[in-house]
């Protein structure tokens, strides 16, 4: 096509030229232009190369449902492909690149595709792609990605921030055109907190620009409880009348301001929603109808009144209904050469005869366009005589020149939004297209997208839904004055003609621009059986991709009603799904990037720990010390030289992540006693009482120390995993189970720091800081709870041992933990203390056999553990009646038992444990390896792991193996106490 | 005696003291830690007299039996967090403060089946203030925070901003258009939240200040 | 996502919640008088409609009090929100086939 700048109108800034570059070339345009409109007055025709075939692409539209002009906006880590250059707003030194060509987009080697056409048709891939192995595939796979497809993105991270924002509202308005404004208006007449939001660079819709629209939306933005979006898509509809929006806030300059989002998502939870979403163009299709110079009408008359751009020097217009003369009127006011209108209607009304009369264009009723000719670009059109039941006529066709070929074929109402919400699509055999179903949600759609195209009546419709929601927010609505819009004569009733092409017309007639599906692959897909809409989409991938078939789904059910001889709304409609438009990943994502993706929990002694060389780990959402790593140690060496110190002097480590919960009430001791499945209504004051949980169907669930504090306060323990799930079910069972319990629990994990002191040192360590406690072990025997103080500081003291040692653990206020912390180390100075990190940690409990998050996988009884012991059989608790079922008490059950290496080799965690003389492959899994360690105090490898006939088998020689990494290991089996089996470290 | 001066907010290691503004006025949103308050959680049953009056003794204050509502004598503020449950917190009061708070709630309360909890320590309070600050709440946090719906002051309610639990309460009403929020979360997430909210004012203007 | 109306706190988004299952459990209150057969079914026998569904929710980052809901699970329309330990509204929930 030939388009050009027209010397004046249009809602552009001729006072401020852009600059900008496509392909490397540099063109100018002006405020207010889009990419699309900019480069159409500079008479650039070739936007992109199509996406199976490598066609020549131009303009389609000038909206959001552009199937053709895709482009790459900007570079670098700003890239981002399949940019839809109609509504990229021009912005001075905006860079685009066209995508899918090579080497050139005027000269692109894989063109050359037409010419296998029919390689090409629906399910090609699958059918030509087969064999001779099943791995074939992935091999042509990566040919044919290559040759097909859209922009590339890129892969640098995205220097751009993006931010998410939740909105309340009464009354959400979706689209700000006629119908919308008026919706918007009539609600916050109502006091109604009420949000507008609109895709488009300013609101206004259709009436963008014009005084009236001008004046209503300067009266809303007046307004404190009226919030106007512009450049908001609103994507998609969710549960409870939530909807997602997209704002671009700073889409339309090269780099955001600093601080400013490029992109916000809005999250809007609204009382009462008004969809007036209006409608798309829809095309009617002939041979090679995809040729740069045809576009839509409307978008034709769009580039004339808000660009001020002529779409061509010769334009010609094909229509079935009056739509298309509004588009006529436009060019003809701009002075723009309308040269012929086909009109496949035998008869049009006076006022579209008036306008074709005004306009000078030859007028050709009853005929149709069959064939758009030229090369990269429209030259001219065949035109043949139409009848309404057998279509176009074979023979004698007419040529007629044109640059520029505008189509309409009829409306499209946009229902996406009220498909989301609501039921099947309600098909209107007059306007031939789908309208909103039953709401399923409190909306109501008013305007072109329930297909009232006049505007007068969109106005009307309008101003009603927005009374109408707000009085059923319970608010009451002023009557609002609708602008003077007289009622259009036109009709915009089509006859509807889906498809021009003669019996034996030439050329490919596209359906679907995008994705090139073509008429024939719709016959195709018939012919094979793909005749469900849902199978002809994915069969075809008709209405796929970036612009979800905005101007092919209803063409392509059109063509599939006519194979399957059914009416449109027995062939069905797909369901639309969120988003509307794309989405960009980075509106998602918000703010939850790096540090913010999710929280770090960090002890009080965070700080510490870090500046003293710990290597921090991950546990859950906390951080902890690993190791502390000194010099150039590995990890094994620093854990085993932290765990010798332990035993052979004093060491301490952080254990302020475990859970604590403040069990309180008159009944707290019989509380516990249910919970836990060992007893707890004896448990003397001043001491702690190691118990096990379990699930309700008996397995083993969580363990910990609990604290008898006094007679009606208990202070529970649980692992740093289940803190919160304990909590939760605490809380259940008192809510649901036992309401009659006089008992109350409160989360303290965070109020006390932990800290355990153990080694043969600990307690001569603890005498000397606090204050005002006889550590004796008369005094303080093991499992012994006093309170005390450090410095004057109040501590909690329980002598409690995970390592096997002498050890304790002392709580104190979080504020002062770090504090603490490092007054005990500095009064273990003389004892050689050390901090020891997670590591050590897990070898002095694995060398004692303490069961922990490994072993307690969900999938263990406490008799697999060798704690049958705890399970009381005098009293009821939760997961007791399960405990006795069968399959928990099958003597076949894994049992846990210890191993050590036998060959020196590094025993694997997960490794499974098989017969030494086992030569079948696999060989028979005896059970698997579930903690391991390098143990200082044995000087081996040592691991836990379950077994069949686990403690029977002590003695016997197994390999661990490790298929994946091909590591066998001749390993002993052991009792899991490895070391100190009488406790007699720990009672001293 | 470990000094008063060693006790440590979670904030410390930012050092957010020194990074107070010249110009806090300047700026849309103002944020600083208003430190260690005291706090004690509480239970008990509101329709029973004696629960009602034995705060009154301890406290000065009675517990607000409406759902996110906050009583307060001007020293200790009463936050409502559930039908059975409430915070009691103190700001600006000594370190002994919540000890004695909870002793003299543990007196009052006697017999009465309710619990008291000293619970300060596990929390940071973060002040956010400005006529921008509600919007940098509403980009985490799916409360509807508008003066129609959000109380204003007397205000509180728990909830989560981004992916941390907070207790939000509403301390300046803003119809002078400068709302003024305390946010409460629990200590090992404050490095946390504190630099989200930072990153998601930065926006608007950020001006750190010592409240 | 869905508001749900905490029986203490209000009308609250379902980010602050949690799903609890199943509502009207009930444990045995005397367990050793259980078949086998009625412990499975306390335990692992949950039932799954189309349409209405008592459920129990706990409002996690709010109140933490746990309540019933009554759901209808084609629609996720949340028909009524009643405490727990008492019996579900009379409701008119919409039948499926």
């Amino acid at each position: 096509m030939s388009g050009y700048r027209l010397s004046s109108g249009g809602q552009i800034d001729r006072a401020r030229p852009l600059s900008f570059a496509f392909d490397g070339k540099r063109y100018q345009g002006y405020a207010g232009d889009t990419l699309a409109s900019a480069l159409l007055a500079n008479g650039v025709d070739l936007f992109g190369r199509s996406f199976k075939y490598h066609r020549p692409r131009g303009l389609f539209s000038a909206g959001v449902e552009e199937p053709n002009a895709l482009v790459t906006l900007r570079s670098g880590a700003r890239a981002e492909p399949n940019t839809r250059a109609t509504v990229v707003e021009l912005y001075d030194g905006l860079e685009a690149s066209s995508q899918n060509r090579w080497p050139s987009l005027a000269f692109d080697v894989m063109a050359m595709n037409q010419l296998a056409g029919p390689l090409f048709s629906a399910g090609f891939y699958y059918k030509t792609f087969m064999g001779p192995t099943r791995k074939a595939w992935m091999l042509y796979e990566y040919f044919i990605r290559k040759a097909a497809g859209l922009g590339a993105g890129t892969l640098l991270p995205d220097p751009d921030r993006y931010e998410e924002m939740n909105a309340f509202c009464d009354v959400l308005v979706v689209g700000a055109g006629p119908a919308g404004l008026m919706a918007a208006t009539a609600a916050a007449s109502s006091g109604a907190r009420v949000i507008l939001a609109d895709e488009q660079s300013a609101l206004g819709g259709n009436l963008r620009g014009s005084a009236s629209a001008q004046e209503n939306l300067a009266g809303l933005a007046a307004l404190d409880n009226v919030t106007l979006l512009a450049r908001t898509t609103v994507y998609g509809y969710y549960d409870d009348n939530t909807l997602g929006a997209v704002e671009r806030v700073a889409d339309h300059v090269a780099a955001p301001a600093e601080g400013q989002p490029r992109e916000r998502h809005w999250t809007i939870r609204a009382k009462q929603v008004v969809l007036a979403t209006g409608a798309i163009e829809r095309p009617i299709i002939f041979g090679d109808n995809d040729k740069p110079g045809v576009m839509l009408a409307d978008a034709g008359r769009l580039y004339v009144e808000r660009h001020g751009v002529a779409p061509g020097r010769r334009v010609a217009v094909f229509a079935n209904n009056d739509g298309a003369y509004r588009s006529v009127a436009a060019l003809t006011t701009a002075g723009v050469a309308v040269s012929a209108i086909v009109d496949a209607r035998r008869e049009i009304g006076a006022e579209a005869q008036a306008i074709a009369a005004a306009s000078g264009a030859e007028l050709l009723l009853g005929q149709v366009v069959t064939r758009a000719l030229g090369g990269q670009r429209l030259s001219g059109i065949e035109v043949a005589a139409f009848d309404p039941v057998q279509g176009a006529r074979d023979g004698a066709q007419r040529q007629i020149s044109a640059d520029c070929l505008l189509v309409s074929g009829g409306w499209t109402p946009t229902i996406h939004l009220a498909s989301q919400a609501g039921g099947p699509a309600r098909w209107d055999d007059s306007l031939t297209a789908f309208l909103p179903g039953e709401a399923s949600q409190p909306w109501r759609a008013a305007g072109a997208c329930q297909g009232t195209l006049d505007s007068a009546a969109c106005f009307a419709e309008g101003a009603q839904a927005g009374a109408e929601a707000a009085r059923a927010c319970g608010l009451s609505p002023n009557p609002v004055s609708l602008p003077g819009a007289k009622t259009e004569p036109l009709a915009d009733v089509p006859l509807p003609v889906w498809d021009a092409r003669p019996p034996h017309g030439k050329g490919k007639a596209f359906v679907d621009l995008q994705h090139d599906v073509t008429a024939s692959d719709i016959s195709l897909a018939h012919r094979e059986g793909f005749r469900s809409v849902e199978h002809l989409k994915r069969y075809t991938t008709l209405g796929m991709a970036t612009d979800q078939g905005k101007t092919s789904n209803v063409t392509g059910l059109a063509l599939m009603a006519r194979e399957r001889k059914l009416s449109i709304p027995e062939v069905g409609t797909t369901r639309f799904r969120p988003p509307y438009t794309p989405v960009s990943l980075g509106a998602l994502a918000g703010q939850a990037r790096g540090s913010h993706f999710r929280p770090t929990r960090r002890t009080a002694m965070h700080d510490w720990h870090v500046e003293n060389g710990a290597e921090m780990q991950a546990a859950g959402l906390w951080l902890r010390p690993r190791i502390y790593a000194q010099g150039s140690e590995t990890v094994e060496q620093a854990y085993s030289r932290e765990a010798r110190q332990v035993r052979a002097s004093v060491g301490m480590v952080d254990v302020s992540t475990l859970g604590k919960i403040d069990v309180q009430g008159l009944d707290a001791a019989e509380f516990l006693n249910r919970v836990y499945s060992n007893g707890f209504l004896k448990l003397p004051e001043g001491k702690a009482r190691y118990g096990l949980m379990l699930r309700e169907d008996g397995f083993l669930w969580d363990d910990g120390t609990t604290w008898r504090l006094s007679e009606t306060q208990f202070l529970m323990t649980t692992t740093t995993a289940n803190a919160a799930p304990v909590l939760s079910q605490l809380e259940f069972l008192l809510a649901a189970v036992w309401p009659e319990l006089k008992v109350a629990v409160t989360s303290v994990t965070e109020q006390w720091a932990g800290m355990a002191v153990s080694g043969p040192k600990s307690r001569e360590v603890l005498a000397s800081v606090l204050d005002d406690l006889d550590m004796s072990n008369e005094a303080l025997p093991f499992m012994g709870v006093r309170k005390g103080h450090l410095n004057g500081l109040p501590v909690l003291v329980a002598r409690l041992s995970f390592s096997g040692e002498l050890a304790y653990e002392v709580y104190c206020g979080a504020h002062h933990g770090e504090a603490v912390w490092s007054r005990i180390l500095e009064a273990g100075k003389p004892f050689g203390m050390i901090p020891y990190g997670v590591e050590a940690l897990g070898t002095l409990r694995i060398e004692k056999g303490h069961v922990a998050g490994p072993e307690l996988d969900g999938r263990t009884t406490a008799e697999d553990l060798g704690l049958a012991g705890m399970t009381s059989r005098k009293k009821h608790y939760i997961g007791s009646s399960m405990l006795k079922r069968e399959g928990l008490t099958d003597p076949a059950r894994l049992k846990l038992v210890g191993f050590v290496s036998a060959d020196g080799g590094k025993i694997r965690a997960g490794a499974h444990l098989v017969a030494a003389n086992d030569t079948s492959s696999p060989p028979r899994s005896l059970g698997h390896i579930t903690s391991t360690t390098y143990s200082p105090a044995l000087e081996k490898y040592i691991a836990l792991g379950l077994l069949e006939d686990g403690p029977e088998r002590v003695g016997e020689k197994l390999v661990a193996t490790y298929p994946l990494k091909n590591i066998d290991v001749d390993v002993e089996v052991v009792s899991s106490h490895f070391f100190d089996p009488e406790g007699s470290r720990m009672h001293v | 005696m470990i000094d008063s001066y060693l006790r440590q907010s979670a904030l410390d290691h930012l050092g957010l003291a020194g990074r107070t503004s010249e110009e806090p006025e300047k700026a849309a949103v103002r944020l600083g830690e208003k430190l260690l308050p005291a706090a004690v959680n509480l239970r008990g049953d509101v329709a029973d007299p004696a629960f009602v009056a034995a705060l009154r003794e301890a406290l000065g204050v009675e517990p607000p039996s409406a759902p996110n509502t906050v009583a307060t004598n001007g020293e200790v503020a009463l936050l409502w967090l559930g039908p059975d449950e409430w915070l009691a917190l103190q700001h600006g009061a000594a370190p002994e403060a919540e000890a004695q708070m909870a002793a003299k709630l543990r007196d009052a309360l006697g017999d009465l089946h309710a619990a008291t909890t000293e619970v300060g320590e596990q929390y940071v309070c973060i002040h956010l203030a400005g006529p921008k600050a509600r919007e940098v709440i509403e980009k985490g946090c799916p409360l509807d925070l508008h003066p129609r719906a959000f109380g204003g002051v007397g205000h509180c309610a728990q909830s989560h901003l981004s992916k941390a639990t907070i207790l939000l309460h509403q301390v300046s009403p803003g119809e002078d258009g400068e709302p003024a929020f305390d946010l409460y979360t629990r200590r090992s997430f404050a490095d946390y939240l504190w630099r989200w909210l930072e990153d998601a004012a930065g926006e608007y203007g950020v001006a750190i200040v010592a409240p | 996502m869905l508001q749900i109306t905490c029986p203490h706190c209000g009308a609250r988004a379902e980010s602050e919640f949690h799903n609890g299952g199943e509502a009207h459990i009930e444990r045995p209150k005397d367990p050793a008088a259980l078949t086998d057969a009625e412990w499975a079914e306390f335990v692992f026998l949950r039932d799954n409609p189309k349409g209405l569904l008592l459920e129990r929710w706990n409002h996690t980052q709010g109140c933490r009090r746990w309540f019933n809901v009554a759901r209808d699970t084609v629609t996720y329309e949340i028909l009524a929100v009643y405490p727990m330990g008492s019996q579900p509204p009379a409701l008119d929930p919409r039948r499926y086939v």
